[in-house]
Parts: C-alpha cells; sequence; structure tokens
C-alpha cells in the first residue's frame, strides 16, 4: 500500500528541482526544460489526488489531459522562439537576450 | 498470471524476436533478389542454391569487420544508439496478432503476444514514436557533420509523418469502434470486409507515411547516400552497423505487418475458422506481398528533395489525413 | 514493505536522480536525455496509479514529441554553447535555496494536510472502463466539454504561432516546421 503522501513528496521534489532549473540555467533550453519536470510533477499530483480521493469522477484525468495540451503547446512555442532568436542573433543565453526591440 | 500463460508468452516472445531476426537477414535477401530482377539482373546466386546462404556470408562478414569508435564521439551514447534503434522494431509487433484463439494441449491458447489488450493503437503510437531517438542520439553523438544533418533530418521527418500515421490509424478505429487491435482484425472478416476497401485513402496514407517513418526510399532522405555519405550511421561499423541495418529492415517488416493487420484483414482468410494455424501463414502473405510494394518504389521511385519532402508531409498528406478522419467520422456517426 | 512500496520506491528514486541531473548536466543533450529517463519514471508512477491511458499518452506527447523537440533544438543551436563555460548564472545559489526552501515548505505542510496522510489508502475504481469514462467525460456536455475545446484551440494558436515565429527571414525553405 503507497500513501498518497509519497507521490506528493515525489511530485514536490521534481518540482522544486524544476524551479532550480528554471532559475539557474543560462541555457533558454534548459529553462524550458525546467519548465517541464514543473507541469510534469503538476500532472503526476493531479493524477495522484484523483486516484485517492475521488477516483469515481473523471476530473483528474481530464485536467491532466489538458495539461498535456497545455505543455505541447508551451514547448512548441517556446522553441520556435528559441529557434528564432538564434537565427537572428547567434545566441540562446537568456541573459544576453535583454533589449525589447531590435 | 498462471505458469501455462506465462510458457506460452514466453515461446511467442521467442519467436517473434528469433522470427523477426531471421526475417531481417532474409528481407535483404529478397530486396537485393527483387532489386536485381528488375533492373534485369541476377543478384547474388553465389553462396548456396539461388544464393539463399548470402545473409549467412554478410553476418560472417559484418563479425570480422573492425568496430571504430571516433575519436570525439560521446562513447557511452555511440554504443547505446544502436540498441536503442533496434528496441523498439523488436517491440513493437507485440500488440499485433497472429492468429485467432486454438487449443493446443487442452489450453485455450492467443497467438500473438498482447493482442488483447484495449489500448493496442496507443502502443504501436507510443513505440513508433521513440523510435525516434536511436537515429537522434546516433547522428548526435558520432560527431561528424553528415552524421549530425543525417540525424536532424530522420528527427525532423519521423516527427512530421508520425502525425499523418497517428491519423490513419484513426480510420480502421472509428470503423471497429475500439483501439483493440483483435477487435479490429475481427470487424474484417472475409476479403470484402478489410477496411482498404472503406478506406483507400487513409491505407495509402498510412504506407506512405510509414514508408517515411522508416526513411525508406522515396524518403530516404536522412542516409541519402550521395548528400550525406551514409546519414546518421556514417560512423557506424563491423556488428553496431549491422544493428542499425537490422533496425530498419525490422521496421520495415513491422509497417507491413501492422498495415495488413489495419487494412487487409488481418490473419483472416480463407479456412482459418477450421484450421487457425493457417492464420500467421496469411498475415506472413500479406506483410510479404506489403515488403514486396516497399521494394518496388524503392526500385522504381527517385528520391524527394528534402524541402519537398517536408512540403509533402505537411501540406499534402496530414491535411489529406485530416479530411478522411472527418469523413469517416461522419459517416460512421451517420449509417451507425 | 509490500512489492508495490520497492517499486515505487526504485522508480521514484531513478526518477528524482534523472530529474537532477536534468539541471545538473553540463551538456544539454545529455541533460534532454535524463529529462527522457525522468518522464518515462513518471509514466510508470501513473502506471502504479492505473492510469494506463495517462501513461502512455505521457510517452506518446512527452517522450515522443517534447523531449524530441527539445534534442532538437539543441542540436540546431549547438554552436552556441561550449560546455566549458559555466551553464549556470551567477545567482544559481538563490534558485537552489529557493528550490530547497520551497520543498522544505511543501513537505512540512503536506504533514498538517489531513488528506494527505499516510493514513488515506486508494479507494476501489470504478465499475466502468476508465479509458470510455475519460472519453464521454471530455466530451460531454455536462463533463468538460469546454475546458476540451479550449485546448483544441489552444494547440491550434500554438501551431499557428510557432510557424508565424520560426519563419525564416529569407524564404528559403531549408528548415522542416516545429510543431
Amino acid at each position: 500500500m503507497i500513501p498518497l503522501s509519497w507521490y506528493l513528496i515525489v511530485a514536490a521534489a521534481i518540482f522544486c528541482i524544476g524551479i532550480y532549473g528554471v532559475l539557474a540555467r543560462k541555457n533558454a533550453v534548459g529553462i524550458l526544460m525546467g519548465i517541464e519536470l514543473m507541469l510534469n510533477a503538476v500532472i503526476l499530483n493531479l493524477v495522484a489526488f484523483w486516484r485517492y480521493l475521488t477516483p469515481s469522477l473523471i476530473g483528474g484525468q481530464a485536467f491532466a489531459v489538458i495539461v498535456f495540451a497545455v505543455a505541447a503547446s508551451e514547448a512548441a512555442v517556446g522553441l520556435a522562439l528559441i529557434i528564432s532568436i538564434y537565427r537572428r542573433h547567434s545566441t540562446v543565453v537568456a541573459d544576453e537576450i535583454n533589449m525589447l526591440k531590435w | 498470471m498462471d505458469i501455462p500463460h506465462l510458457v506460452e508468452w514466453t515461446i511467442e516472445s521467442i519467436v517473434i524476436v528469433v522470427g523477426l531476426i531471421a526475417g531481417f537477414a532474409y528481407l535483404t535477401l529478397f530486396e537485393r533478389k527483387i532489386l536485381a530482377r528488375i533492373q534485369v539482373r541476377i543478384g547474388p546466386n553465389r553462396a548456396g542454391p539461388w544464393g539463399l546462404l548470402q545473409p549467412v556470408a554478410d553476418g560472417i562478414k559484418l563479425i570480422f569487420k573492425e568496430e571504430l569508435i571516433p575519436n570525439r564521439a560521446d562513447k557511452l551514447l555511440f554504443v547505446l544508439a544502436p540498441v536503442i534503434t533496434v528496441v523498439p522494431a523488436l517491440i513493437v509487433l507485440a500488440v499485433v496478432p497472429l492468429g485467432p484463439d486454438m487449443m493446443i494441449f487442452g489450453h485455450n491458447v492467443t497467438l500473438g503476444i498482447a493482442g488483447d489488450v484495449n489500448v493496442g493503437v496507443l502502443y504501436i503510437m507510443a513505440v513508433s514514436s521513440i523510435a525516434v531517438y536511436g537515429i537522434a542520439i546516433a547522428g548526435w553523438s558520432s560527431s561528424n557533420k553528415y552524421a549530425l544533418m543525417g540525424g536532424l533530418r530522420a528527427t525532423a521527418q519521423m516527427i512530421s509523418y508520425e502525425l499523418a500515421l497517428g491519423l490513419a490509424f484513426v480510420g480502421p478505429i472509428l470503423l471497429a469502434n475500439s483501439m483493440n487491435l483483435m477487435d479490429i482484425v475481427n470487424a474484417q472478416r472475409g476479403l470484402l470486409g478489410w477496411y482498404i476497401w472503406l478506406q483507400p485513402l487513409g491505407f495509402i496514407i498510412f504506407l506512405l507515411a510509414g514508408i517515411a517513418e522508416v526513411n525508406r526510399d522515396p524518403f530516404d532522405m536522412p542516409e541519402a547516400e550521395q548528400e550525406l555519405t551514409a546519414g546518421y550511421h556514417a560512423e557506424y561499423s563491423g556488428m553496431k552497423f549491422a544493428l542499425m541495418f537490422m533496425a530498419e529492415y525490422d521496421k520495415m517488416i513491422a509497417v507491413s505487418m501492422i498495415a495488413a493487420t489495419l487494412f487487409l484483414g488481418g490473419f483472416w482468410g480463407p479456412f482459418v475458422e477450421q484450421i487457425p494455424l493457417l492464420g500467421p501463414v496469411y498475415l506472413l502473405i500479406k506483410t510479404i506481398f506489403l515488403l514486396f510494394v516497399m521494394i518496388w518504389m524503392r526500385a522504381t521511385l527517385v528520391r524527394f528533395r528534402y524541402d519537398r519532402l517536408m512540403a509533402f508531409g505537411w501540406k499534402v498528406l496530414l491535411p489529406l489525413a485530416l479530411v478522411n478522419v472527418v469523413v469517416t467520422a461522419v459517416i460512421v456517426l451517420v449509417g451507425g | 514493505m509490500t512489492i508495490a512500496q520497492i517499486i515505487f520506491i526504485a522508480i521514484s528514486a531513478i526518477t528524482v536522480i534523472a530529474s537532477i541531473l536534468v539541471v545538473a548536466s553540463r551538456n544539454l543533450v545529455h541533460a534532454a536525455l535524463w529529462l527522457v529517463l525522468s518522464l518515462a519514471g513518471v509514466a510508470v508512477l501513473f502506471v502504479l496509479l492505473q492510469a494506463s491511458f495517462l501513461a502512455v499518452v505521457q510517452v506518446v506527447i512527452y517522450i515522443g514529441a517534447i523531449a524530441i523537440l527539445i534534442i532538437f533544438a539543441v542540436m540546431l543551436t549547438r554552436r552556441v554553447m561550449r560546455e566549458t563555460k559555466p551553464q549556470v548564472n551567477r545567482y544559481w545559489w538563490i534558485g537552489a535555496l529557493a528550490a530547497l526552501l520551497l520543498f522544505v515548505t511543501l513537505v512540512v505542510i503536506l504533514n498538517q494536510v489531513p488528506s494527505a496522510a499516510s493514513s488515506v489508502s486508494e479507494l476501489p475504481l470504478p465499475e466502468e472502463d476508465l479509458l470510455s469514462m475519460l472519453g464521454t467525460a471530455l466530451v460531454d456536455v455536462d463533463g468538460f466539454v469546454l475546458p476540451f475545446e479550449v485546448a483544441s484551440v489552444l494547440l491550434l494558436a500554438a501551431l499557428i504561432g510557432s510557424l508565424v515565429i520560426a519563419r525564416p527571414i529569407k524564404l528559403d525553405a531549408e528548415e522542416g516546421d516545429e510543431a
């Protein structure tokens, strides 16, 4: 029997690792990877709560499916932005992308 | 999870894996023979009668080749990449039903490992989406610009055509009202029940996208010899090259077998109800026919240009597949 | 310790270690491959939670599409970041501190929430097929049809948006689409 809190702790750990990645990475693609980790932790939490608290309502899984769609669009747009910036300025370092217009 | 079932699954897994390895070896011979015939040559005929021992000779040659690892390569990933490429090609057929239920020694045996699983089609999608990794890793870890270009092209091509491939699955799913491959096969009894008659466009899209997924001619941009020397496996030699090669041919077999299952009635044929063992034979015949079509296309068609390949995938195949899905859905809904 | 618990601990250890390596690897391709391992670990956790459909979706969407896109982007932008340069910005220790603090806070709060206590056990699953339940819920007017439609509009917007953003400045049709 696996307690619910175990899942929540694992999800919290993945989420915090993702936060560290977002805050500390220089490379924009690395930041995106951190965001993916965080979204994954969120989905894990949703599914764990669904399984332990309301398995008869399918809402938790439906919510998780929506988060999948959001994650996919976020990755597509984010990577398109990064590649566009790389084409124009040959950099993917988030710190160097500091002008609003050029 | 009792013992007879475990024994059954073990035997069937071994048969499928060994069959795929032997199938790879003889598919290369089959391809060379047919290419030779189409080009009015004779083909391999020295090793054994009709060249039947040629694959063995090729295997022995590859074993004795020197294994090279480029100096600046990422060694671990370089060695791992062929393995990652081969595994999806070997496991994707696990959900394909090979024949109807039959009685052997008083046990009810289902031919095929997990033909009755309710997410069978999704499993195929998942495994085929993993298959990109081996090629991408091989291209990147070789630290060779041709290999990297091949890897990049393969990645872009495979994720683009996967969309059309996935949408081509939807037609049979809607018609059979199930994602279970066994149900899909059972809904296609009799020659007129085959889904190719109801889904001709879906079948063509599936075959084209499947050929693009396995990087075969006319979509073999990732390994175009003339411009990329050999693409992602440029730096591979010896048995590692053999594994890459094997993955490609096993994926061909897998695509043909899945297409036969989804559109050509799978294992159904005359007298299968009386003699269940005929099921795998019919499936094999249909698979070999589709393999012949693939080789025929390779012998006939020239390679696409890379930008036209991407444009074809996104601007022709994907909209056609979407239209096919919509029309099928409306007809299924209206016609019941 | 039951077998399920041992499996859970092993899988979650792999997942967490892989996640740490995602943010710690100097080489971005390695980081992306560790991300794949971490995502696969989460997929196994979904299987343990008996959400097999979500596990397959995790493999198809996350591993098969998102992670491969990330690897693709790393390969395309490979020249700029040499591995000898530091891969983290100068405030990385603040980030680490914040993440650690958040984790400790979350664990402390978790221990006080009654529904997260270790005594809560899994409820029995409903009788019907979960997959068809999810399918009908997503298109049911009383269910989640609105979020579902909004998600599809979002995907369409993302598709068009990324096409427009990543469009080459000169119209050389060299690159494929990244959607």
